[in-house]
């Protein structure tokens, strides 16, 4: 299959992000049209065989990310916090965990009468205003210019508040690693959550991501988000299919098109196995609230003048 | 002090206390230690609602701030007979750490919801430095509002 940007253009655009992300070269606004604009990859749910090749691609692309909890876990205070252990589970590969970033999930739907099973790699959504990113209380996930999000397992204290405030809850915890060890870990943090970084390292150097290099059939495609959306909307058209991420939780960059409309399939769902739902903007709210705080200081100072015209007319 | 500027105060005093406490809501420790299972408490554990409220907590502090600021200066500009004797006075030590951390918050959280906005990146180190310093500043006003509540310290000296 033809990718919808040329090699050429792909290396061109994320080497100049993995560049603007390490040289640290201030806020930078990343739209449509730009060298900068983000890129996103499209899953094609209706080529998926689920043959794992992705999966194990992974894990093993990504095992000398996986955490090395240190045993026994420090004990937590109150009990209630939960420790959270994968590392004697580590081939588990029927969900996400901080050893597996990418499972298949399988599906049921209609199609043209007859109901048909579809196989879904599921993994990280790459939200374009990602929640786990911006509501972060230590700024241990970040956001790159190409579009991709990840987590720092150096910074990240295992709080787990990307996981709640993620409308999938894919980010997973690992207790006994990470920094919270050096601090408090009778008090504060529980270890380290790991998700899909989309192969950050791997797209620095011009590589594509593990699992779309060794998917047989081609069912991911990498690109530019706009190219990606196009590419989506003509596949979606051929098969008279449907396509999730272009507005769940404002957009994300991994999309899937599916030959069934995704709010009637039936699949299973729960812990590490994440949903198809519609999900509306989570950081809608903030965002129509900043505009508050522009108009805030403009509102005082109106206030004060107002008070101030009315003392100067009683005078008068 | 006049009815005037207490109620002033008392719209300071608490706007200052449910920011500090949405803000403080923003790590995950209201759960974990069980204050969030107290009745009416609840929405400290929900992040989206704490975040909101921040945010808005954080408008008003700027129409105050900005009302204050806007208020003494132009205080200043009236005939001496009308002007409050408490626009008059001199800021004190701990009037200063509290003006100068209050400013410091609101241009790093201003910073950090820009920060917030679809499609803008802010170098990690950047965003690392933002949430440490917003965090100190929000230590200091806390150490200076305790300090001079304890000590019977006024903002301005008259």
């Amino acid at each position: 299959m033809r990718s919808p940007v040329s090699r050429r253009q792909f290396l061109k655009s994320t080497v100049f992000a993995a560049g603007a992300a390490v040289v640290g070269t201030g806020p930078a606004v990343a739209g449509p049209g730009t060298e900068e604009e983000p890129v996103a990859t499209l899953i094609d749910i209706s080529r998926c065989i689920g043959c794992e090749e992705c999966v194990y691609a992974c894990k093993d692309a990504n095992a000398r990310k996986f955490p090395e909890p240190e045993k026994p876990f420090p004990t937590m205070y109150p009990s209630r916090v939960p420790v959270e252990d994968w590392s004697d589970q580590r081939d588990v590969t029927d969900r996400l965990t901080p050893y597996n970033w990418l499972y298949i999930q399988y599906a049921t739907g209609i199609k043209d009468g007859e109901e048909i099973t579809l196989t879904i790699p599921r993994r990280c959504m790459h939200c374009q205003n990602p929640p786990c990113v911006k509501l972060c209380p230590w700024g241990a996930a970040k956001q790159e210019p190409s579009g991709l999000s990840r987590i720092d397992s150096q910074l990240c204290l295992g709080g787990s508040k990307c996981k709640d405030v993620c409308p999938w809850d894919i980010p997973q915890r690992q207790t006994g690693v990470g920094l919270y060890l050096d601090i408090l870990p009778a008090f504060a943090g529980n270890g380290v959550m790991y998700k899909c970084d989309r192969c950050y390292d791997r797209l620095e150097k011009g590589e594509q991501p593990a699992c779309i290099q060794a998917c047989p059939e081609q069912v991911q495609v990498i690109g530019r988000r706009s190219e990606i959306i196009a590419l989506a909307k003509e596949r979606a058209q051929q098969m008279n299919g449907h396509i999730y991420g272009l507005e769940e939780n404002g957009g994300t960059h991994t999309l899937y098109v599916s030959p069934v409309p995704f709010d009637q399939l039936t699949y299973d769902t729960g812990k590490g196995k994440p949903h198809l739902k519609p999900v509306t903007d989570t950081m809608a709210d903030g965002s129509n609230l900043a505009l508050a705080l522009v108009i805030a200081p403009v509102a005082g100072a109106a206030a004060a003048l107002g008070k101030f015209y009315n003392r100067i007319k009683e005078e008068a | 002090m006049t009815d005037y500027f207490r109620g002033r105060r008392l719209v300071y005093g608490l706007i200052l206390f449910f920011i500090t406490l949405s803000g403080f809501a923003q790590m995950p420790v209201f759960a974990r230690y069980y204050i969030s299972d107290i009745p009416g408490l609840g929405w400290l554990a929900q992040f989206y609602v704490t975040h909101a409220m921040h945010y808005i907590m954080a408008a008003l502090l700027l129409v105050l701030g900005s009302y204050a600021a806007m208020d003494a200066v132009l205080g200043r500009k009236l005939p001496a007979a009308w002007q409050n004797r408490v626009n008059k006075g001199r800021l004190t030590a701990t009037g200063w750490v509290k003006v100068l951390s209050l400013a410091g918050l609101m241009v790093t959280g201003c910073v950090m919801v820009v920060k917030n906005l679809s499609g803008i990146y802010f170098p990690h180190l950047l965003i690392i430095f933002l949430d440490l310093l917003h965090l100190a500043l929000c230590m200091i006003l806390m150490g200076a509002t305790l300090y001079a509540g304890i000590r019977k310290r006024p903002w301005i000296a008259v």
